[in-house]
């Protein structure tokens, strides 16, 4: 794959280097298989996690990575930090940067963010969420945890359901997916809609039953109560009737269709309580591969000296 | 700037060993590691990525013939461990596989050429992030010298004085010495 110094979007990354990044995740996911799963590709390198916005799996999930590479890490909680003494982002980064990192990772509610934050630094950004706009190293490992079950992504149908409007999660996948090769529905009420989907490389549906028989991949949205300023749906109850995957749902879905989800689930209102622990649900898997995803980004971005890397090798 | 990992044509010069060479140097090696560890119990075969591969399939073959036994065999690839992983492609394709946990058995690493010795540094470490064995022994097809660390093989097939600009590739058809151009 090309070098890549920063991963800001999925628009960062083209078929090839998604490819690159998924075999290697394949690679990390033997060595998180190990006794003592440890390799030293980040020796001397430290990452800092830099969380503006709540996180639990993702922090845990960098952390754990970077740990796995033996690089150092540095904790940033926007709660315990001099943000709430009135420090302004800008200073927050050049302070963070001062100590002499190689890597920040970063989680901030406000779309954009780390485009600005990426002036402020040279350390390499990985985007762990931008308010609604982009969250990659999810679409890599919901990537990853389907093309483990499905194979070759090309032609598939990936039905990505709910709350579109409010999720990063949606707008990645939406382009990790499809420039995969596979077909992607936007499945949704208008009011769960972006304003507009011009240049998307999607289709969109209002209705799930339409397409549930079809799809190869149910990919439910956690419904981000938190971003709600309107009344986006009457009620829950009756969203779950028309937009959730209920049991009669799952039922009609193909055998081979997986149910995913980016956590942390709303048991009973994107999905029914008993279907996400069906056998064709992945979702802990996705929590899993996330780590393996993870650390392929962490070595790209830091580790790998791509640009004089040759990929023909001599003989001994 | 050519590196060590540049692509280039090998040229033979001489071959050093035929394919029989090889084929009675496997068998012998066998009976040397049967002898030092008084037969095959414990002994787990590790072919290193990936020209130890093969040649730990031929010896555990022999092995087993002579001992009737089944001797586990796996792949390691170091690659990750190694000194200079950022400037190394990664092959998807050279995959580790450590069949039993090696805790407490007699690992025996297999490559076909030990030359600066860092791809064997680097299994030692790669192998105790499976386990802890009791012992490590090294096999390989040809020492051609020029160690840059204190390594040593256990059980060698030929041991080949070159130059460091000369090149050594085992395959099918024996062992031959040439140059990259």
């Amino acid at each position: 794959m090309k070098p890549l110094r920063h991963l800001l979007s999925m628009d960062d990354l083209d078929r090839d280097d998604i490819d690159y990044l998924l075999d290697l995740t394949e690679r990390y996911v033997e060595v998180s298989e190990r006794k003592i799963p440890r390799i030293p590709a980040l020796r001397g390198k430290t990452v800092a996690l830099v969380f503006f916005e709540d996180s639990t799996r993702t922090r845990v999930s960098f952390a754990t990575a970077a740990g796995r590479l033996s690089a150092d890490t540095l904790g940033f909680d926007v709660g315990r930090s001099s943000v709430n003494k009135g420090e302004s982002l800008r200073d927050t980064i050049e302070t963070i940067s001062a100590m002499g990192i190689h890597c920040m990772v970063l989680r901030h509610h406000g779309a954009g963010a780390p485009w600005r934050v990426r002036e402020w630094t040279d350390a390499s950004i990985v985007n762990g969420g931008d308010g609604r706009n982009q969250h990659p190293t999810q679409a890599l490992a919901d990537l990853f945890t389907a093309r483990r079950h499905l194979g070759d992504l090309n032609g598939k149908r990936v039905a990505i359901v709910g709350d579109v409007k409010n999720s990063r999660v949606a707008r990645s996948n939406a382009i990790g997916f499809s420039k995969m090769g596979a077909e992607v529905i936007f499945v949704a009420p208008r009011t769960l809609l972006p304003a507009s989907l011009e240049g998307w490389p999607v289709s969109v549906t209002h209705n799930l039953d339409e397409v549930i028989e079809t799809i190869d991949v149910c990919y439910l949205l956690r419904m981000q109560l938190e971003r709600h300023n309107g009344a986006a749906v009457p009620t829950l109850r009756e969203f779950h009737h028309e937009f959730g995957l209920t049991a009669a749902r799952a039922d009609r879905l193909r055998d081979d269709a997986l149910i995913m989800h980016p956590g942390p689930m709303n048991r009973g209102v994107e999905i029914a309580g008993v279907v996400a622990d069906r056998p064709n649900a992945v979702i802990t898997e996705q929590v899993a591969n996330g780590v393996a995803v993870r650390m392929a980004v962490l070595f790209v971005l830091i580790g790998s000296r791509l640009d004089l890397v040759e990929e023909q090798s001599a003989v001994a | 700037m050519a590196g060590p990992h540049s692509s280039g044509v090998f040229q033979a010069t001489a071959q050093v060993m035929s394919a029989s060479d090889v084929t009675r140097a496997i068998r012998r090696m066998a009976h040397e590691i049967l002898e030092r560890n008084s037969g095959c119990a414990d002994i787990v075969i590790v072919g290193l990525q990936t020209g130890g591969v093969g040649l730990a399939e031929r010896l555990v073959d022999d092995i087993n013939e002579i001992e009737g036994a089944e001797v586990p065999l796996g792949s390691l690839d170091a690659t990750m461990h190694r000194d200079d992983f950022d400037l190394r492609p990664i092959t998807s394709e050279a995959a580790t596989t450590i069949p039993v946990d090696p805790t407490g058995k007699i690992v025996v690493l297999v490559d076909d050429v030990l030359y600066t010795g860092r791809t064997v540094r680097a299994a030692l470490d790669a192998i105790h992030s499976y386990g802890r064995p009791k012992a490590i022994q090294l096999a390989v097809m040809v020492d051609r010298g020029h160690r840059e660390l204190p390594i040593r093989p256990d059980f060698v097939g030929k041991n080949l004085p070159t130059r460091r600009a000369e090149m050594v590739d085992v395959n099918i058809g024996g062992v031959d010495l040439g140059e990259i151009s």
